[in-house]
């Protein structure tokens, strides 16, 4: 049986680190190459020597795909392309291919020149591999080679973000990456057709949790912006640079607009200018709101955000800046929050998680006096308030997007064993699909029931068309007699007169012959008379011939009466059928068996 | 040079058979007889070369329309072509060409019936044969009572629906759906038994439903559509459909699953009660409840079209148990297996534990309990949820009528009202300014069931400092309506209202207006805030406010109303709010009532008469009216002594009565500018000219034809102005009309002396009369006596006679002529309108360069006017005499409510340079045409081209005054150079 094999290189009952082999109709490709952001050593990225121990990936791949830009996605790109070594083809959305290699090369930096390794991919590198890229347009059906093609579906998240189904023959596998299925203020809601694959592989972040609206959390957040800034506070906002930040971004720009409020709102430089600017070009992926309104006015055009400068966090009066990183562990966002955390009028707003031993955890546990280096002791005085602003689905939009693409199988990576655990029991259990979960390193095989096209000649189609009804009936198979052709890779479907002549063979005839002793008194000839007006009485609707020189022909059964030797009264009937009409046959050759009706 | 030749052949056919019809005269209407039509027709497709040529004819052909007598003839020569042509595309056109003629008005299609049937026997081309069928059915519902035809046309559609086409199918099965109820008929009674129901043809619906299976997609919704369409035509959908229809919900297709949506919803409506079965389970639920939780399921659908109707239908489901409707709200929230509250319920507990302020620490929101694994359903089965994913959905469109389902729910259901009111005041922060807008829209339809929390007002407040004019007043008429549960609420309602006041100042009647209703509604939440509110102090004299201050005066506005019904409020007034009181009352009498103020002896007793005019005075008001109007209907001859006065009188209560009862204003105006019509008439047929020689009578004559004009502008202002009126009405309005242009007529012939003048005035009076006669046939018995009535009854000798003696005649009708009551229909209402911005007051003149525009801003409500997108305009008028006119942008007209329109616009002004600030006129004007009164316009019959068709009356296009002009200052400088 044909099967489809999957091994998660990494992402299995794990975050991070995605990438996963999918074997399928002969076929091998690797879906993200990302590295984790938990590790410093070897661990950082997958382990490629699963594929081959020695030398290059490109024989043992037919391509890669990348679903979206974020470093757990596609942070090991460069490696494995330029370091381990890849020529083939890398597929990812537009967007993707833009703002991919700002990250990369950010990656790079904070690696190679803030913590000194060696041995790390280049700038140079990023660009070979950049190279290498082919893009994708969303449900574009892209052909990889003669039989596997890929075709992306839009996934929310963050821009660019696709889900991919690939396509080998019959057999298909969707990926959706990270994907988000509530709208929110910049993009929309992963959606893809019902596309029936035999292996959905999902991500499963939120496999346990439902959650709530998300305007509450919107309207929250825009609350307590406002309340401080009409208070004349300072609102201070860490974040990563891409995704979330362009969300809020827009929230608070939307708001200000609404609101009519003149309190500047800053974001602190860096790569994020850079990135906005692709936001601004890629329209399209945005959500409806955007895409209706940028004819008018561009949503990324910000009007009241602008770049950050050192001096202003000194500037009195109210202001909102956004700073990276995300988790108050170092740089600007870190220097701002000194700053202005001595003032009770002021807040910061955290609005993703942070990691343990970060400055941003110790404040949201509530810690009152942080310790800076130097032994100095920072009060903070200012309001601390979380906000979570996530873009993963949730299990109900997990399940929604089963409902949605109908799979015969699931596969869950990136997220947690335990949550995923609840997940499968509840798909297995809602769906009646089996679900699977492997590990790292752990390979699972779905048996696939391909369909196998066979060309049916239009003849013989009609033909039998012609003997049925009218309509072919949906809700009934239907039988019919053909030749199966198999011949240089392609199944065909004809009439056997047509198999016959194409094959150059001869028709053999297979006759069946019978004989039936018959008690009967008359001579042959009478006996003959008899049975035909007898086989006439029983065969009403088959053409029965008396044929003169002693035969009745049924259909193509021939009979004949002889009598025997010895004894005249006993007669022997000859019955001669073809193969085709063997049903015939043996019915006629029971009925005379029975005796003829005296 | 063959296409030239052919251009003559068709010239020549139709140029002989040009005629004039003689019953339109001022149209000139050409009409072709029958033999050039088809005749050409005829020829053009014997010379047509080629297909396309043919095909050029056709098209051509289809430009014109055809005579219903000349239908017939076309339709042979047409029929005789199609089965000489061998072209799919020139028989299809044909075919097309069958069913439009067939639709001509007039033509009975039931000759052509045998013809259409013949030629789907022979043909061969599946896309003809798909509009062959479409002919048919056109000709069949030509033909709604032809029983024998209509069982043909179905035995024809059953025949082709095994065709392996689908457009032959779609055809069979759109006819069938339009045309099958034969087999059987809608009441039961009419079956003799149950042998009846099997005979060999079966009954139309089985036959359909069998193409609920078909595996083309547009087969399947086309038998859906024909099922739907049988049930619009009143026939009675079986139930047992009800399962394939279910089934269907799960295809693949979009616009199949979009129609079974809505066959789902059907059958909900049909068989509310009626049990189903659960699958996987052996309860029993009812039909409506079960369709109503598949409806919900689709509101998740991958498509949004079906997003959009499953959202839409659900409205409409009000028999829906409550447990359902419930559920549709419901999302149980879950963080890492346990249980999490939503944050609308955490708000829910703040408020009752009095704990202000949330979301201070990290995970505040931390999850409690710990789920049962199993318990949990992730994919709702049912209703769960629907509206909670509907109100987030990605499209704005599924957003809208999602809170327009929320909103026709909750109106039937006090308590799912208080469920989603959380949900809906959530909306008010969507990203897109219509679902705002719809959703404050909605709050405020329901919100006599609901009552507001403080956290729930909190948030519908922080919407008033939204830059959105519209979103601001919808949101203050919201708050007009809104119950609310404190004091404290109260508090923060003005606070709010108050900064929304600072912000945008141009609020200022809408804010005060809101919390005249605040206040009128809560008093005794208001009465403890009194002295905080007006900053009294026990001991101290507090210093006396600022009268001017607008956020005073709202304070005040709240106050007062508030009192109105609460006696010991005044108490706590000091002496300066007294005077405000007086003050207010004057300049602000729509925002502020009468208070029963101790010690205030001289107010009080004025307010009681007009309190007691108030309440119970609309009946005995109304009877007055009845009664002047029978006083009036006594007079026969309005030319004996005293009539005149009467009538004068009359009037004169009727115009004050509509001052007084606002109830009555336009039933009172109404009849007082009708009664003042017959008193000008009367008046200026009293006139001694009439007996004097000709060239005497100059100088009266100056004075009757005022009054003529006179009236006939009043005659436009009651058929135009009022609304409500009835034909009845209209035809006496015309009536008066016909009188004074009869009285134009007659001054015209006295004072000219040319004969040929007189006579197209003549023309034109009596083809007036035949339209009068036209409109209003009916009507002719309501006028015995009537000038019209007579003129009418010499109608023939008119027609024939001279203008000088035509002249004579009238003169005499109409003096013999008897005046005609009117009789007063229900509901009159005028049109009116007021402009509220600018305001006139302003002395500072708005400065603009010489040449170059200024917008101005126009805000003005409009009251009772029909149709304002088309009628209202505004007018400018500059010292100069120059007047413009503008026609607002549709865009530019909102509905706050049933009656009301708000105006919003901007008016363009430019002049050339002025030495010296002057004053314009603003004003809004009604347009009116007296042809677009009620006569439909009749549209060329099949096809869409009007060329050779003007329009059959030449109207009268007029404008009349709607509202009060509003001066405005402006100074156009000189440019500098």
């Amino acid at each position: 049986m044909p099967e489809i094999r999957v091994t998660p290189l990494g992402a299995g009952q794990d975050v991070g680190r995605s990438c996963i082999l999918v074997s399928i109709g002969g076929k091998n490709i690797m879906l993200d190459c990302g590295m984790h952001m938990g590790y410093n050593d070897d661990r950082r990225f997958p382990d490629f020597s699963y594929i081959t121990q020695n030398g290059r990936l490109t024989e043992f791949l037919d391509c890669v795909i990348i679903s979206h830009f974020h470093l757990d996605h596609c942070g090991a790109l460069p490696y494995m392309s330029e370091m381990v070594g890849y020529d083939g083809p890398i597929y990812m959305t537009h967007p993707t291919k833009a703002i991919c290699p700002i990250l990369l090369e950010d990656f790079r930096k904070i690696t190679v020149d803030k913590k000194g390794e060696t041995n790390f991919f280049t700038s140079q590198m990023i660009k070979d591999c950049m190279k290498k890229v082919v893009p994708l347009n969303l449900h574009q059906t892209v052909q990889v080679d003669e039989e596997l093609e890929i075709k992306a579906y839009y996934a929310g998240h963050v821009l660019g973000a696709a889900m991919v189904q690939i396509k080998v023959g019959s057999e298909s596998v969707v990926y959706t990456g990270d994907y988000n299925m509530t709208p929110d203020r910049h993009l929309g809601a992963a959606w893809i057709d019902k596309c029936r694959p035999d292996l959905l592989i999902s991500e499963s972040t939120y496999a346990t949790t439902i959650r709530d609206s998300k305007r509450c959390r919107e309207r929250d957040f825009l609350k307590k912006v406002h309340e401080t800034v009409e208070r004349g506070g300072k609102v201070l906002i860490p974040v990563f640079a891409l995704g979330r930040a362009q969300e809020l971004c827009i929230l608070l720009e939307t708001f200000w607009e609404r609101m009519n409020l003149k309190a500047p709102i800053y974001f602190s430089t860096g790569l994020t200018e850079k990135a906005n600017h692709y936001y601004k070009l890629f329209i399209t992926w945005t959500n409806q709101k955007i895409r209706k309104t940028f004819v008018q006015r561009n949503m990324f055009e910000f009007k009241h955000i602008k770049a950050f400068d050192r001096s202003y966090a000194d500037n009195p009066g109210p202001m909102v800046v956004f700073a990276t990183p995300g988790m108050l562990h170092a740089g600007q966002s870190l220097l701002i929050f000194k700053k202005w955390a001595g003032n009770e009028k002021n807040m910061v707003i955290m609005p993703g998680y942070c990691v343990q031993g970060t400055v941003g955890h110790k404040i949201l546990n509530g810690q009152k006096k942080l310790e800076m280096e130097g032994r100095a002791t920072l009060d903070v005085k200012l309001q601390v308030e979380y906000m979570s602003f996530s873009a993963h689905a949730d299990a109900k939009g997990i399940m929604q997007l089963i409902r949605m693409a109908e799979p015969r199988n699931m596969l869950l990576v990136h997220g947690e064993a335990k949550k995923m655990e609840f997940l499968k029991d509840k798909i297995e259990q809602e769906f009646s699909i089996s679900c699977y979960m492997p590990a790292n390193g752990e390979t699972t095989s779905i048996v696939t029931n391909p369909s196998v096209p066979v060309d049916i000649s239009l003849n013989l189609l009609k033909r039998e068309m012609a003997l049925g009804g009218p309509l072919p009936d949906a809700k009934r198979p239907r039988t019919m007699h053909g030749t199966l052709i198999m011949k240089d890779d392609s199944l065909r479907l004809v009439s056997p007169e047509q198999a016959l002549k194409e094959l150059g063979l001869s028709e053999h005839q297979l006759r069946f012959t019978c004989r039936v002793l018959l008690h009967d008194p008359h001579s042959d000839t009478d006996t003959l008379g008899r049975i035909y007006t007898h086989l006439k009485s029983v065969l009403k609707s088959y053409s029965i011939q008396h044929v003169s020189d002693g035969t009745v022909i049924v259909e193509s059964i021939v009979i004949k009466v002889t009598s025997s030797a010895e004894e005249p009264n006993l007669k022997v009937i000859l019955l001669s059928w073809s193969y085709q009409d063997e049903e015939l046959g043996s019915f006629l050759s029971t009925l005379l068996k029975k005796g003829l009706p005296s | 040079m063959a296409a030239h030749l052919k251009k003559r052949v068709y010239e020549e056919f139709s140029k002989v058979s040009q005629q004039v019809t003689l019953e339109e005269v001022p149209a000139k209407k050409l009409r072709l007889t029958k033999p050039s039509k088809s005749a050409a027709l005829h020829i053009d497709l014997c010379k047509a070369s080629s297909p396309t040529d043919a095909l050029q004819h056709l098209l051509n052909f289809a430009r014109k329309p055809v005579e219903a007598e000349s239908v017939e003839g076309v339709v042979r020569i047409l029929l005789e072509h199609y089965y000489k042509e061998s072209d799919n595309s020139v028989r299809l056109k044909i075919a097309s060409l069958l069913g439009l003629l067939s639709k001509t008005q007039g033509f009975s299609p039931d000759c052509v019936v045998d013809d259409a049937i013949n030629t789907l026997n022979s043909e061969k081309s599946n896309q003809v044969l798909a509009q062959l069928l479409d002919t048919l059915l056109i000709i069949g519902s030509q033909l709604p009572d032809k029983i024998a035809v209509i069982q043909r046309l179905i035995d024809v559609a059953c025949k082709h629906l095994s065709s392996t086409y689908f457009g032959v199918r779609n055809k069979c099965l759109q006819l069938l759906g339009c045309l099958g109820t034969v087999d059987k008929p809608l009441s039961k009674e009419t079956d003799t038994g149950p042998g009846a129901q099997t005979s060999p043809v079966r009954d139309v619906q089985s036959v359909i439903s069998d193409f609920f299976q078909d595996q083309d997609p547009r087969v399947r919704t086309a038998a859906i559509k024909a099922m739907l369409q049988l049930h619009e035509r009143g026939m009675k959908i079986q139930q047992t459909i009800y399962n394939q229809a279910c089934k269907l919900l799960s295809d693949d297709y979009e616009q199949v699953r979009s129609a079974a949506v809505q066959m789902v919803w059907v059958l909900s409506q049909l068989y509310p009660e009626s049990i189903v079965p659960i699958p996987s389970s052996n309860e029993e639920i009812r039909l409506v409840d079960d369709s109503f939780g598949k409806i919900c399921h689709m509101v998740s659908d991958g498509s949004w079209v079906v997003r959009v109707q499953a959202a839409k239908l659900l409205g409409s489901m009000h028999q829906v148990s409550p447990h359902f409707l419930e559920q549709t709200l419901d999302k149980k929230l879950m963080s890492d297996l346990r249980r999490k509250r939503t944050a609308h319920e955490r708000a829910k507990e703040l408020y009752a534990s009095g704990e202000f302020s949330s979301g201070r620490r990290w995970a505040d929101d931390a999850p409690k309990e710990k789920v049962d694994t199993s318990g949990v359903n992730l994919i709702d089965s049912g209703a769960c949820g629907a509206f909670v994913h509907g109100l987030e959905d990605e499209m704005y469109e599924v957003r809208i009528s999602a809170v327009e389902a929320l909103c026709s729910l909750a109106q039937s259901s006090p308590s799912f009202a208080e469920k989603c009111l959380d949900f809906l005041v959530d909306m008010f922060n969507d990203e897109i300014e219509e679902v705002r807008l719809q959703s404050i829209h909605v709050l405020r339809q329901i919100s006599t069931h609901i009552t507001l929390r403080e956290d729930q007002l909190d948030t519908v407040l922080a919407v008033l400092e939204d830059s959105s004019r519209d979103i601001r007043e919808a949101l203050h008429e919201l708050l007009c309506y809104t119950n609310v549960s404190t004091k404290d609420c109260i508090q923060l309602a003005l606070v709010e209202l108050l900064k929304n006041l600072t912000k945008y100042p141009t609020d200022r009647n809408s804010v005060w207006k809101c919390l005249k209703f605040l206040g009128a509604r809560h008093p005794t939440l208001v009465l403890p805030i009194v002295p905080e509110l007006l900053s009294t102090h026990p001991y101290f004299d507090t210093p006396e406010p600022d009268m001017d201050d607008p956020a005073y005066i709202a304070v005040l506005v709240l106050v007062f109303n508030a009192a109105k019904s609460c006696p010991t409020m005044p108490a706590l007034f000091s002496d300066h709010t007294f005077r405000h009181y007086a003050y207010l009352r004057d300049s602000l009498s729509h925002l502020v009532p009468h208070l029963r103020l101790p010690g205030r002896k001289q107010t009080a007793g004025s307010g009681l008469e007009v309190s007691g005019v108030g309440s119970g005075s609309l009946e005995s008001a109304q009877n007055f009216l009845q009664d002047s109007l029978i006083r009036v209907s006594a007079l026969h001859n309005l030319e004996t002594p005293g009539a005149q006065d009467l009538l004068e009188f009359t009037i004169r209560d009727l115009q004050r009565l509509g001052e007084l009862q606002t109830e009555l204003a336009g039933s009172a105006d109404f009849c007082a500018t009708y009664l003042h019509c017959q008193l000008l008439l009367t008046k200026a047929l009293q006139e001694k000219l009439w007996t004097m020689a000709v060239p005497l009578c100059l100088k009266q004559n100056a004075k009757v034809s005022t009054a003529a004009r006179q009236i006939l502008d009043e005659t436009y202002k009651l058929e135009f102005l009022y609304s409500g009126l009835e034909t009845q009405q209209i035809a006496t309005i015309h009536n008066v009309r016909l009188q004074a242009k009869a009285l134009q007529l007659i001054l015209t012939a006295r004072s000219k002396q040319g004969v040929d003048r007189v006579l197209g005035v003549c023309e034109k009076f009596l083809q007036d009369v035949e339209s009068f006669q036209r409109l209003f046939m009916i009507e002719l018995p309501h006028f015995q006596d009537s000038f019209v009535e007579k003129l009418l009854e010499l109608m023939p000798r008119l027609t024939a006679c001279k203008p000088l003696d035509l002249v004579k005649i009238l003169q005499t009708t109409l003096r013999q002529s008897r005046f005609i009551h009117l009789k007063l229909p229900e509901q009159i209402h005028r049109a009116s309108a007021t402009i509220i911005e600018p305001t006139g007051e302003s002395d500072n003149p708005l400065k603009f360069t010489s040449g170059l525009v200024v917008a101005l801003d126009i805000d003005a409500t409009l009251e009772h006017v029909q149709d304002p997108q088309t009628t209202v305009k505004v007018q400018v008028l500059y010292p100069d005499g120059q007047s413009h006119i503008i026609h607002p942008k549709p865009g530019d007209f909102r509905t706050p409510g049933p009656g009301r329109v708000r105006l919003i616009t901007q008016v363009y002004l430019s002049h050339s340079a002025w030495t010296e600030a002057c004053q314009i006129e603003v004003r809004l004007l009604l347009a009116y045409s007296s042809s677009s009164s009620k006569q439909s316009v009749s549209k060329p019959a099949w096809n869409e081209s009007m060329d050779g068709l003007p329009s059959s009356e030449s109207c009268i296009e007029g404008t009349i005054h709607l509202s009060k002009p509003v001066k405005v200052f402006i100074m156009p400088k000189p440019t500098r150079r």
